[in-house]
């Protein structure tokens, strides 16, 4: 008897098998990004994609530590796992040059999907390859740079504002410049707030992977760093290591080493949230990206949590950009329902519902609405942010000039190795290295 | 007439010719080639994965070859092995390998002896602090580098208070990993924490192998305890410790993963060590030529080593 019924059972899921539709002739797509707040956004958000054209919505999302290294590889061996991808800015030359993407713009023609409508920064940052060309290899999907947080309630105690004034002569504000970050920085640390001994500023150490050179980038640009000089391509000699960016660097050693919690030797983005979360800082260096989480964060959100964005330095104000453009795979064997994806994603009403899922739009109508600059306290100097923002290099060989970078770097900063010209001196040499080997007349 | 000559009669084949396991005829296959059938997988599996991966890196490591890159290899001669010869940095990592290698071995050495030659001692709960030491060599490596990373943590790692409860020093003014001068002796001593467990099960079998009528003749002759240790404990033990060295000395010198996880090779690159280097070489910025040549380079030094030692070994054996 039992056995008979075990035999129904089966034949009885055979035939459920069978008979679904599911079974018989289901789409489905993968969609390969990184593991972050802004990635179960999208999980939501493409319930909306599933809903209305029944394709199925995958995800694979790996941490920010392998995320570059993992899809690499996988674009690299021609893999066909992910049909959709949010790669990263940098990856775009190598993903154009190597035909790991798919050219998107007759699609964009035919389906009068125009660039014109996204912020410029991330038109070059996350879509055009060759730089400056009106070539598109993705969509801008999530718009992000560095930007600051700060312990507003720490800032707003009335005995700490008073000792401020008295020692600098100015209020206790929110930093506008570096100098005055560094001034910031310096008072906090070491003082004892809710009966806790706390550090001045959080920023970015980690050497593995970009960590150091996105978060060093930030002082270096201010103070008049260059990737080459503008009128003569990848010559880099007196422009990487200028004066300025020799002094950009020097000043974010000293930020480290004034004000930086001992230990965070060898960190980024998650370590800063921690630090930033259990009330060891009073500013933090992060992405955007994490800033709605942190605002609603019970602990440290809320009233207590303020925004500026990066400060300005004797040459100018720019920012570290981030964010990532979507691109449609090329070895994908769904082509053609990923670019119905991509021109879904590129409506208005999908990118507005993608800001307020917790997405970062890169969409002007979004971003530069009234509604988006006070929807929350950060969207202000986002929308500034995104405005002056600068890019590493996004050549193919990307990840050897930025592994040699965060040598150089953290060789300096972190473990005081030479001096910050010896650093930048050999940062040139090290990048003229790569770019003979890429075929680029490089010096 | 003997029985086995009468064995060998009925068999039709003298006596002092050596008995042979024959396959019928129909079979085909005689002693050679069923022997051959039994080893040619295994020969099949080790040509496939270790001996021909090595000519191919000995042939790329003479080329500029990228993996991430659709160009050819093309051949540069020895420019690899020059640029890595000559390049200061590579010499630094070589100098940090070479400390963790050495200090590595020594404290194992030193403690791992130190622990078997307890555990050799009957005691209450011997078996129990015998599994309890050899706890940590049981661990997975990714364990041990999140487990230490944990404790080593400046602001709330158990090391620092620890540190501070004996010194006094404040435990969140220093930190273990993030040093440059601290941070060297750090993954020395998590991987002799790791590891000298194993180097005290290899000295446990050493001792234990002394026959216990060699120490009775000692005590008759009234040698002192000390006497006894370098007398008959410590040379009889030096073959077996010497196997241990060896392992573990190769294990050290390419040891990756433990490190990776404790300091990713830094702060700087202090300790950075080559297998740390050849990974990034290879599988970050896909210089695959290059890492190549660096691969033999560490190859040829880890296998002319071994093989000086291996000598010497034999020659501690024979005497």
């Amino acid at each position: 008897m039992l056995r008979k019924l075990a035999l129904a059972a089966v034949l009885g899921g055979l035939a459920e098998l069978a008979a679904s539709p599911a079974a018989a002739d289901s789409k489905s797509l993968t969609m390969c990004w990184a593991a972050w707040d802004p990635a179960n956004a999208l999980v939501e958000l493409d319930k909306d994609f599933t809903k209305e054209t029944g394709i199925e919505m995958k995800h694979e999302f790996v941490p920010w530590t392998s995320y570059a290294d993992h899809f690499i590889n996988l674009l690299n061996s021609r893999s066909a796992e992910c049909d959709l991808i949010i790669g990263d800015s940098q990856w775009i030359g190598g993903a154009a040059e190597n035909k790991w993407y798919v050219k998107l713009n007759d699609f964009f023609d035919k389906n009068h999907i125009s660039m014109d409508t996204f912020l410029p920064a991330t038109v070059i940052g996350y879509a055009e390859w060759p730089k400056d060309t009106p070539n598109y290899w993705g969509l801008p999907a999530m718009a992000d740079a560095v930007g600051w947080t700060y312990r507003k309630d720490w800032f707003a105690k009335p005995d700490l504002r008073a000792e401020f004034k008295a020692k600098y002569n100015r209020e206790l504000e929110p930093p506008k410049t570096w100098d005055e970050l560094i001034e910031v920085s310096k008072f906090f640390t070491g003082k004892e707030i809710d009966g806790k001994k706390v550090y001045g500023s959080y920023i970015f150490t980690e050497r593995g992977s970009e960590g150091i050179t996105m978060g060093v980038t930030n002082a270096m640009y201010n103070y008049g760093f260059e990737y080459m000089d503008p009128k003569a391509p990848y010559h880099m000699e007196g422009f990487v290591n200028s004066d300025g960016a020799i002094k950009g660097l020097d000043t974010y050693k000293e930020l480290f080493n004034c004000c930086q919690p001992k230990g965070l030797t060898n960190a980024y983005m998650q370590e800063g949230l921690d630090a930033f979360k259990s009330g060891e800082v009073a500013m933090q260096m992060n992405w955007y990206a994490f800033f709605p989480g942190l605002f609603k964060d019970p602990n440290v959100g809320g009233d207590k949590i303020g925004f500026f964005a990066n400060p300005a330095g004797p040459t100018g104000q720019f920012t570290q950009l981030g964010g990532q453009g979507l691109s449609v795979v090329a070895a994908s064997k769904n082509v053609d329902d990923a670019l119905l994806y991509v021109k879904w994603f590129a409506q208005g009403a999908v990118q507005q519902k993608w800001t307020d899922l917790g997405g970062a739009s890169a969409s002007k109508a979004v971003l530069e609405s009234d509604a988006y600059k006070k929807s929350a306290p950060y969207a202000p100097s986002f929308v500034a942010s995104m405005g002056n923002v600068k890019d590493f290099w996004a050549e193919p060989l990307y990840v050897p000039l930025l592994l040699d970078m965060q040598n150089r770097v953290h060789d300096y900063v972190v473990a005081n190795k030479g001096t910050s010209k010896q650093a930048l001196d050999a940062l040139v040499k090290d990048w003229i290295k790569v770019f003979k080997r890429e075929g680029k007349a490089a010096s | 007439m003997s029985g086995m000559d009468n064995i060998s009669a009925f068999a039709g084949r003298p006596a002092n010719e050596a008995p042979t396991l024959r396959v019928g005829r129909g079979a085909g296959l005689s002693d050679r080639s069923v022997v051959w059938l039994f080893i040619a997988p295994t020969m099949i599996l080790l040509l496939a994965i270790n001996v021909f991966p090595l000519i191919w890196a000995i042939r790329l490591s003479f080329t500029g070859f990228m993996a991430n890159l659709p160009s050819p290899a093309g051949f540069i001669g020895i420019d690899n092995y020059t640029d890595i010869l000559t390049d200061e940095d590579v010499w630094a990592h070589f100098q940090a390998t070479a400390h963790f290698v050495l200090w590595t071995i020594a404290l194992q050495v030193i403690v791992g002896l130190g622990l078997a030659l307890l555990i050799n001692q009957k005691f209450r709960g011997h078996s129990f602090w015998t599994t309890l030491i050899l706890l940590p060599m049981m661990l997975s490596p990714a364990v041990v580098g999140n487990f230490w990373t944990l404790l080593l943590q400046p602001q709330i790692g158990p090391f620092n208070y620890f540190v501070s409860f004996f010194t006094g020093v404040a435990p969140s003014s220093f930190t273990m990993i993030g040093s440059v001068d601290l941070a060297p002796w750090t993954i020395v001593m998590v991987n002799t924490w790791m590891w000298a467990p194993y180097v005290m099960l290899i000295c446990l079998a050493g001792l234990r192998s002394i026959p216990d009528y060699i120490y009775e003749a000692a005590e008759v002759d009234r040698a002192s305890s000390l006497r006894q240790f370098w007398s008959i404990t410590l040379p009889m033990v030096t073959p077996f410790l010497m196997l241990a060295v060896l392992f573990q000395a190769i294990q050290s010198f390419e040891m990756f993963d433990l490190v990776n996880l404790l300091t990713s090779g830094g702060p700087g690159s202090t300790t950075e060590l080559v297998s740390i280097t050849l990974k990034r070489e290879a599988f970050e910025k896909w210089n695959t030529g290059y890492a190549s040549a660096l691969a033999v380079i560490l190859f040829v030094t880890v296998f002319g080593a071994a093989n000086i030692y291996v000598k010497a070994l034999n020659r501690v054996k024979q005497a």
